[in-house]
């Protein structure tokens, strides 16, 4: 079985950000990057796969600045096979623009899986992969938080509002990972130093057009300033006074 | 003028809240440069009764798809449906949900028509050549105002975001059939497990309780349980942590990797405030704490909090609450 994965290098989310002069990037001045959570998640389930079927191989590509090729070594530090960084001065916001360069990467690799995170938290999208599997005509199931594969089909888990569903593709398939699906292995130290050795071959991003642009970035409003009503039960009934009167939720 | 699309979804039938978020948001739209609003609802035979209520928000018409293989969300046969009205239909904006099925449905509509999409928009306005939306960044933390340039943009509203508002039209129902054979996709719903179904979701419920680890464990939960059902109104949410621990299902998770919910009224028990849960209900209307620690973050982002015990402070509130709701 021959898997991609696709991987971002995004900001750590604890940090405190600042807008950059331009008012529409971010200052990555001491900002800390990592490779995103949920492609981490979908990472560690196609070496489950491929460790299962006890053949096969995963190449792991991820579009951005050369600092990309540090997400690629950790995933390659994992397990992976191999890597392919395309580079891009830095990653923009369109995510149709990052499908379009994927995809155009990923087209003559017969693949026969596809996996990308269901979102990565720097855009808030959650676009990326379903994009990719309409370009390549791939089957497509996204956010899945339970897969198996047997006989050269899957069935995977997906959380709804309130509701668990499941359902069965064929391959050749796109798939997006949610949380829930697996816990990442750490790297080992024996990985570490493997993934020196693995090929990670580096070529420009063709993005092509772009259709959509950041205009503006801003701090979110400040909530009004709240207040403490009380300590223990005693302050139940001026909270609730409160809901009625105040804010009138109640 | 333009003509504005709106997505209808639906679950088992009945159309979600989200239908009618997505309807309202596209009136606002037609309405400033005096267009109509046409809305696509698909679903088995007999879904053609709910365009009676999409009317009631502002659609001019309903354009109807019903056959036995939309019964469920069918993501190809749907997306390609939705594809090939909005094409034919020179939409400027088609407005969708960022839902569970909104978020699987519109990157393949956009990527069908080839034209810019943005999710989990709180904010849309028609402004020159451009579509200008807002959409939180880092987890919220930033907002971001993104432009899209082409025609039609695509946008995925947040749930919870939109006040609903009636503005009754006499919608016209017309027929649509699908786009090839919808029974002949390449990804099948085997089965569908319902939650508890009579319980509301948290993402459409006006009020949502949450609990974090303060409750202890799964069977503490009572305690939000009841708060729930004394408000009558109100879902159940959780933590990651809780979720991880088992206590609570994943699909109850709010936060960065979990849901965003925008309710009325957000009650947090037991919750410390970690900036990744945060990300899920800070845009909440208005925030009530209760925690033991008075010292816990979550209190900086609460409009009314209580220190205390929630053995003690929960069965109070929920036996105050009950009161006031009787006397309504
Ligand atoms: C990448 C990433 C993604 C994440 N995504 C999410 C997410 O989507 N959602 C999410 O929620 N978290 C998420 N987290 C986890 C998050 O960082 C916190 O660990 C988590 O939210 C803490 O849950 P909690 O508030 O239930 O527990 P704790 O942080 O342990 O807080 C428990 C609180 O209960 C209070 N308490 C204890 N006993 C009592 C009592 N008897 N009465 C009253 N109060 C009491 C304590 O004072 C404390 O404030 C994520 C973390 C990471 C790294
Ligand atoms: N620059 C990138 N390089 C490689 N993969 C990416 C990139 N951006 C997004 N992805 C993939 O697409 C997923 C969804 O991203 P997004 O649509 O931005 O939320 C991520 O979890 C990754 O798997």
């Amino acid at each position: 079985m021959k898997i991609a994965v696709c991987v971002k290098r995004v900001p750590d989310m604890d940090a405190r950000f600042r807008i950059s002069a331009d008012g529409t990037s971010l200052d990555e001045a001491g900002l800390k990057f990592d490779i995103n959570d949920f492609d981490a998640w979908a990472v560690e389930a196609a070496l489950q796969l491929k460790e299962k079927a006890g053949q096969g191989e995963v190449v792991v590509l991820s579009l951005g600045p050369a600092a990309a090729q540090e997400t690629i070594r950790k995933a390659l530090s994992m397990g992976a096979d191999r890597g392919i960084h395309l580079a891009a001065d830095r990653i923009p916001f369109d995510g149709f623009a990052i499908a379009r360069a994927l995809a155009a990467e990923l087209k003559d690799g017969s693949y026969d899986l596809i996996f990308f995170g269901k979102m990565s938290p720097d855009s808030s999208n959650g676009i990326v992969g379903p994009i990719v599997a309409e370009l390549l005509d791939y089957a497509c199931v996204t956010a899945i938080s339970g897969l198996e594969m047997a006989d050269g089909r899957g069935t995977a888990k997906r959380e709804l509002e309130g509701a668990q569903e499941f359902v069965e593709f064929t391959l050749p398939a796109v798939l997006t990972v949610d949380e829930g699906l697996n816990t990442a292995r750490y790297p080992s130290l024996k990985g570490i130093m493997a993934a020196k050795k693995k090929t990670l071959e580096s070529k420009p991003a063709q993005l092509g057009d772009t259709m959509v642009t950041i205009k503006s970035l801003a701090m979110p409003p400040d909530r009004p300033p709240g207040k403490i009503v009380g300590e223990g039960a005693a302050a139940v009934p001026e909270l609730v006074r409160l809901l009625q009167t105040e804010a009138k939720v109640l | 003028m333009a003509n504005i699309f709106a997505f209808a979804e639906q679950r088992a039938g009945e159309l979600r809240k989200v239908a009618l978020e997505n309807v309202t948001a596209a009136r606002a739209l037609a309405d400033a440069t005096g267009g109509e609003v046409h809305v696509l609802l698909a679903g088995s035979a007999g879904i053609a009764q709910k365009a009676e209520q999409l009317g009631k928000h502002g659609a001019d018409v309903v354009l109807v798809c019903e056959h036995d293989a939309l019964k469920d969300y069918n993501a190809e046969a749907i997306a390609a449906l939705a594809a090939d009205r909005i094409k034919s239909g020179g939409y400027r904006v088609a407005v969708f949900s960022t839902s569970a099925q909104g978020r699987d449905l519109i990157p393949r509509v956009a990527a069908k028509l080839g034209v810019g999409i943005v999710t989990d928009v709180t904010d849309a306005r028609i402004e020159g050549d451009a579509v200008n939306v807002k959409h939180p960044v880092n987890i919220g933390k930033v907002i971001a105002t993104a432009s899209i340039a082409s025609t039609p943009a695509v946008i995925g509203l947040r749930p919870g975001n939109t006040t609903l508002v009636e503005n009754t039209k006499a919608a016209r129902v017309e027929q649509v059939q699908p786009v090839g054979d919808p029974s002949a996709s390449r990804v099948k719903v085997k089965e569908m497990k319902q939650g508890t179904s009579a319980k509301l979701d948290i993402g459409e419920a006006p009020v949502v309780i949450a609990g974090g680890r303060g409750l202890k464990s799964a069977d503490g939960f009572k305690l939000v349980d009841d708060l729930a059902d004394a408000f009558g109104n109100a879902a159940v949410g959780a933590t990651r942590a809780v979720c991880d621990d088992g206590w609570r299902p994943h699909s109850e998770q709010i936060g960065q990797t979990g849901r965003v919910v925008s309710p009325d009224l957000y009650i947090a028990v037991g919750i410390s405030g970690a900036i990744q849960h945060l990300a899920g209900m800070r845009t909440s209307r208005t925030i009530v704490a209760i925690n033991r620690d008075k010292e816990a973050p979550i209190f900086k982002i609460a409009d009314y909090g209580i220190v205390g015990d929630v053995a003690e402070v929960l069965p109070a509130l929920t036996a105050a609450v009950r009161e006031a709701r009787k006397s309504h």
